[in-house]
């Protein structure tokens, strides 16, 4: 008896602290919002951090997007091969890159190189009391710290996926037709008639603006809300990346869903 | 009872202070009053709430009932806008520094200005360049947070903290961990920083003796209380028991050393005791 009573507590206790950390986070997200004006007026706050949030970021996502258009363009073609329709290569590649895998591994790659980053430093600024002390000296710290960092991630992470479908595609096509040899009139043109601007490359684009607000929106919550001591901070790391892949991986499937079903 | 009964210009009033954190009261009926212009103390053992007090004064906490108000406005019903209007005239040292650590020292202290006011770039550099000789520091300008030890840290911060001529200054434990010559130039600054510029000064502190040294009024807080309030040479001359430990830093009083807990024999002998866990 006092097992289920335990039992049901415990989960009482999940519900509502759940249900309250969401609360506290919204109320977070509306006062962001609120600092917009604040970014614009000061764009060389926003300038300062797209360099930090998604120029530093341009390796690792470059990196990624040549291996995984050059490995998608190989194992495609050793499938498509088979069934003599190599020539449908350059759609295969493109649609996966467009779709899917743009967003998604961007916004992975994304939220352990920059979320991690964004979680640790506001974690750090938040322990040794430099929000606080910026408080004190009537300096907003989520207009002067928080909001710059938001609507960076905000514009980031849509580019750099634009970037690695882009490379994605390109690292195919190096694959493909140079290496293995499939013809280059039908790679690109198959992929242009194939490809559907709004059906297509607007969902995916619309996948990874969603993502860079909810990966960008945990990683700032977390630093934000972190227990101000270097196990907090590290906790709220680790938390960070945790739920933006679940929140990313989540979000992909209910978008994948509603966009091409 | 309070710092009330000497006073003419009152600058901060505290009415009935509440506060508590998880089940722990910090604060069970403050009342207090800082007079404006001059230096007034609040001392008591660590752990009474002497910085959360100054939080409450800055509008960073807010107390569960009671009301705190600082040039006749009630800091907790003040809107956001009108809060951050109030913290203009407020500067406050914090006990870490809290220097923002990816700028340098001149940034620090121009940070401020930059935020608030749109300057020449001619006009930050000689404020801030004056501030820094005051703290002694004009020679570390181009140095970053983590170049500096504690003490210098301590003293950009008291830059940075005057460098709006603030109205209000806020000191929080300005003394703790500075060698001789550094802990005699802050004691002084803060002394001339009052009397010079009439700067209304609260400074938390359990060095009697530095504190006891400038301070107008000295109010002592223990278990959520004010203790005992009055002159510096009042409290020297009090007869009260707690004053007088407290004066004398004698370990055996009324003064409790412990923080609050179980007797030690029933937490050695009880099977309930977990190391590390909340007693709730
Ligand atoms: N963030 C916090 N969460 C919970 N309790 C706290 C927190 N900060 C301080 N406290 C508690 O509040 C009490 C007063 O703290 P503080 O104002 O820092 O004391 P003082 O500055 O007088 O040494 C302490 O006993 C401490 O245990
Ligand atoms: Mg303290």
């Amino acid at each position: 008896m006092s097992a289920v009573i335990n039992l049901l507590q415990v989960i009482g206790v999940f519900v509502i602290n759940t249900v309250a950390s969401f609360g506290r986070a919204s109320i977070f997200l509306s006062q962001i919002i609120l600092g917009f004006k604040d970014v614009i007026l000061r764009p060389s706050l926003l300038i300062k951090e797209l360099y930090s949030v998604g120029v530093l970021s341009l390796l690792i996502i470059v990196f990624s997007a040549t291996f995984v258009g050059m490995v998608l363009s190989l194992l495609g073609y050793v499938t498509l091969v088979d069934f003599g329709a190599e020539s449908s290569l350059g759609v295969l590649v493109a649609l996966s890159l467009i779709r899917e895998l743009g967003p998604v591994l961007s916004a992975l790659l994304f939220s352990g190189r920059a979320g991690s980053a964004l979680t640790a430093e506001i974690g750090l600024m938040k322990a040794t009391e430099q929000l606080a002390s910026m408080e004190m000296m009537a300096v907003d710290p989520i207009r002067r710290i928080i909001a710059p960092r938001f609507f960076a991630g905000l514009i980031s992470l849509p580019l750099l996926t634009m970037l690695f479908m882009a490379i994605g595609i390109y690292s195919g096509y190096l694959v493909g037709s140079v290496w293995l040899g499939v013809d280059e009139g039908s790679f690109w043109s198959q992929m242009q008639s194939k490809v559907d601007f709004q059906g297509d490359v607007i969902n995916g684009m619309i996948k990874s603006a969603v993502f860079g607000f909810v990966v960008t929106w945990i990683a700032l919550y977390q630093g934000y809300n972190a227990y101000p001591t270097s196990e907090g901070v590290s906790r709220a790391t680790t938390n960070s990346v945790v739920y933006s892949a679940l929140a990313v991986l989540g979000l992909d499937f209910l978008l994948t869903a509603l966009m091409f079903m | 009872m309070g710092c009330d009964n000497i006073l003419s210009d009152t600058f901060i009033k505290i009415r009935d202070l509440h506060f508590s954190r998880g089940n722990r009261e910090i604060f069970s009926g403050v009342s207090l009053d800082i007079p404006a212009g001059k230096i007034t103390a609040i001392m008591g053992p660590s752990g009474t709430g002497k910085t959360t007090l100054l939080r409450m004064l800055g509008g960073q906490l807010q107390p569960s009932q009671g009301t705190v108000e600082v040039e006749g406005l009630d800091i907790a019903s003040l809107n956001r806008k009108h809060l951050y209007k109030a913290r203009r005239r407020m500067g406050m040292l914090f006990q870490s520094g809290a220097l923002l650590t990816d700028l340098s020292v001149f940034e620090n202290i121009a940070f401020p200005i930059r935020e608030h006011y749109q300057f020449r770039e001619s006009m930050i550099r000689d404020l801030v360049l004056l501030k820094l000789e005051l703290v002694g520091l004009r020679g570390a300008h181009a140095l970053m947070p983590a170049e500096l030890s504690g003490g210098m840290q301590r003293r950009v911060s008291l830059a940075r903290a005057i460098i709006l001529d603030p109205v209000l200054m806020m000191y929080d434990e300005p003394f703790t961990g500075l060698d001789p010559v550094t802990l005699g130039t802050i004691v002084t600054l803060i002394k001339e920083l009052n009397q010079s510029l009439g700067i209304t000064s609260v400074l938390v502190s359990h060095d009697i003796h530095e504190t006891f040294s400038i301070a107008d009024y000295v109010c002592i807080l223990s278990e959520g209380k004010v203790m005992a309030a009055g002159s510096p040479q009042e409290l020297m001359e009090s007869d009260s028991e707690f004053v007088q430990q407290f004066v004398q830093g004698k370990p055996d009083g009324p003064m409790p050393f412990h923080f609050p807990a179980e007797s030690l024999s029933n937490d050695l002998l009880s099977s309930d005791f977990k190391a590390g866990q909340h007693l709730s």
